[in-house]
């Protein structure tokens, strides 16, 4: 079996990639650019898609090592009091995952969160919902355990 | 009544179709306005240099307003860009772009009322490049005291002479200590004497996710050139694209030119299809600057007002009328806010 990989490049500047990006992003898939435009670019798709708490993230380096992390702040205002939004967290590890080539652990993981997120029955208040974390956290154990 | 004269630059494409469109409107208005029209395609000048026309710069110095529609940059080798040309001749300082959501324009966003200023001389675009070693190169950002606080100076008048609440700058001085930490400065110090507007700092990643989630919470903002270039146009973006965004140079010794931003969109040109919008609204600030509020207010609502109507648009804002049936709706809407 043959894949055949649409490779198209294209070039833009940043002031035309946002005029369009503001516009349609559907229109773009991979993005690659020098530190600043990426600085702006990765802050604004993450607005796009509902900011930091469910952005997550990975910073790759020489020698193999790679770092997956949570973009948002330490929100000091509800450290300990079981009301944080771990999905940041959780689709960064989930991009670990895909990086180590475990993709059915990532797309079980990934599906459980997404569809705990679409049933809107368990959201952390950041979410829109009153729930704690720990029954966030436990809605999405429990589907993680039915997808087997 | 006391005509004032402004130079005409309809440009190419479109450029003399919407500007014609927007000489009519005026009329209808009774706006005191003499145009001078006038062509700004580059020559070369005594010694070799690439030089705007003279009767063009002696226009320009002499009425000291502009408006001027889409250039074309001609592919001649060694031509300079057309824009550059402009700002470089009359020290076009700031760039501002005031961007307000169009009811009747369908975009995301909505209540969008916001401006950027962007400073046009330095910053990362001072053409400053050198090659370390093969394979290694670096690009100078000028960051100057006086062009940071010209700016400023700028911004905070045009928020007091505009009613505006707040100046934001949008820097990235924690990365860029020096530089934008220069620019920062000057704005703080400005701001000090114009304690009327509220000032607020944010750093530029933070101002693009807070600006596709929510850009009403935006008023006036003040930033380098870069910084500007991109956020001028994002924001042109959230309202519904060039064809809608008004534009304004302002130049030392008081000389401003007015714009739309689109291309001259050759494959509709002659055709009676353009859509004026942009290049008037862009004549709406020209005649705000001037303080010509009342004749701004009037064609400002008169324009919106058939826009929202929906029953006369151009193609671009998914209507089917010509470019002469829009102005004409315009004019007749003028006429009728006496």
């Amino acid at each position: 079996m043959m894949a055949l990989i649409l490779f198209r490049t294209f070039l833009t500047c940043p002031d035309a990639c946002v005029f369009q990006m503001v516009q349609d992003p559907t229109q773009f898939d991979v993005l690659v650019m020098p530190n600043l435009y990426g600085d702006i670019l990765s802050d604004l798709c993450a607005g796009l898609i509902g900011g930091l708490g469910v952005t997550p993230s990975g910073n790759i380096g020489a020698n193999g090592v790679a770092i997956f992390e949570s973009v948002h702040g330490t929100a000091p205002d509800i450290a300990g009091m079981d009301l944080a939004n771990p999905t940041a967290l959780l689709l960064s590890a989930v991009m670990m995952l895909r990086h180590m080539g475990l993709h059915d652990h990532a797309d079980k993981i990934q599906t459980a969160c997404f569809d705990t997120i679409r049933d809107k029955k368990v959201l952390t208040k950041d979410l829109g919902g009153s729930a704690k974390c720990s029954e966030f956290t436990a809605e999405i154990c429990r589907r993680v355990q039915d997808l087997g | 009544v006391l005509h004032i004269n402004i130079t005409m630059i309809p440009g190419d494409g479109i450029g003399p179709e919407i500007s014609a469109a927007v000489m009519k409107i005026f009329e209808a208005a009774k706006a005191p306005i003499t145009w001078e029209e006038r062509n700004v395609t580059a020559i070369k000048g005594p010694g070799g240099r690439w030089m705007i026309p003279p009767d063009a710069k002696e226009s320009m110095d002499r009425s000291k307003i502009g408006l001027k529609g889409p250039l074309k940059t001609p592919i001649a080798a060694g031509h300079p860009s057309m824009n550059l040309l402009l700002r470089k001749t009359f020290d076009l300082y700031a760039n501002v772009r005031p961007c307000v959501s169009i009811e009747g324009y369908k975009t995301p966003y909505t209540d969008v009322n916001l401006v950027t200023i962007r400073e046009n001389t330095e910053g990362e675009y001072s053409g400053i490049e050198h090659m370390i070693v093969d394979g290694v190169v670096q690009s100078i950002k000028l960051i100057t005291e006086n062009a940071s606080r010209r700016i400023a100076e700028y911004a905070f008048e045009y928020a007091r002479n505009n009613k505006r609440t707040s100046v934001t700058a949008v820097h990235k001085a924690n990365i860029m200590r020096m530089s934008d930490g220069l620019f920062l400065r000057k704005c703080r110090e400005v701001a000090e004497n114009y304690k009327d507007i509220k000032f607020t700092e944010m750093y530029l990643d933070t101002v693009c996710l807070n600006m596709v989630q929510d850009p009403t919470q935006f008023d006036v903002l003040v930033m380098p050139n870069l910084y500007g270039d991109i956020l001028s146009d994002l924001c042109a973006g959230l309202i519904g694209g060039l064809g809608v965004t008004p534009s304004g140079n302002i130049g030392a010794n008081g000389v401003a030119i007015f714009e739309s931003v689109h291309g001259t969109a050759p494959d509709i040109a002659g055709m009676d299809l353009a859509n004026p919008t942009a290049l008037l609204l862009s004549a709406v600030m020209m005649l705000r600057h001037m303080g010509l509020h009342d004749h701004a207010d009037k064609i400002q609502t008169a324009c919106f007002d058939t826009i929202r109507d929906k029953k006369v648009l151009t193609k671009d804002l998914g209507g089917s009328a010509k470019c002469s049936e829009f102005t004409a709706e315009i004019c007749r809407r003028v006429q009728d806010l006496g």
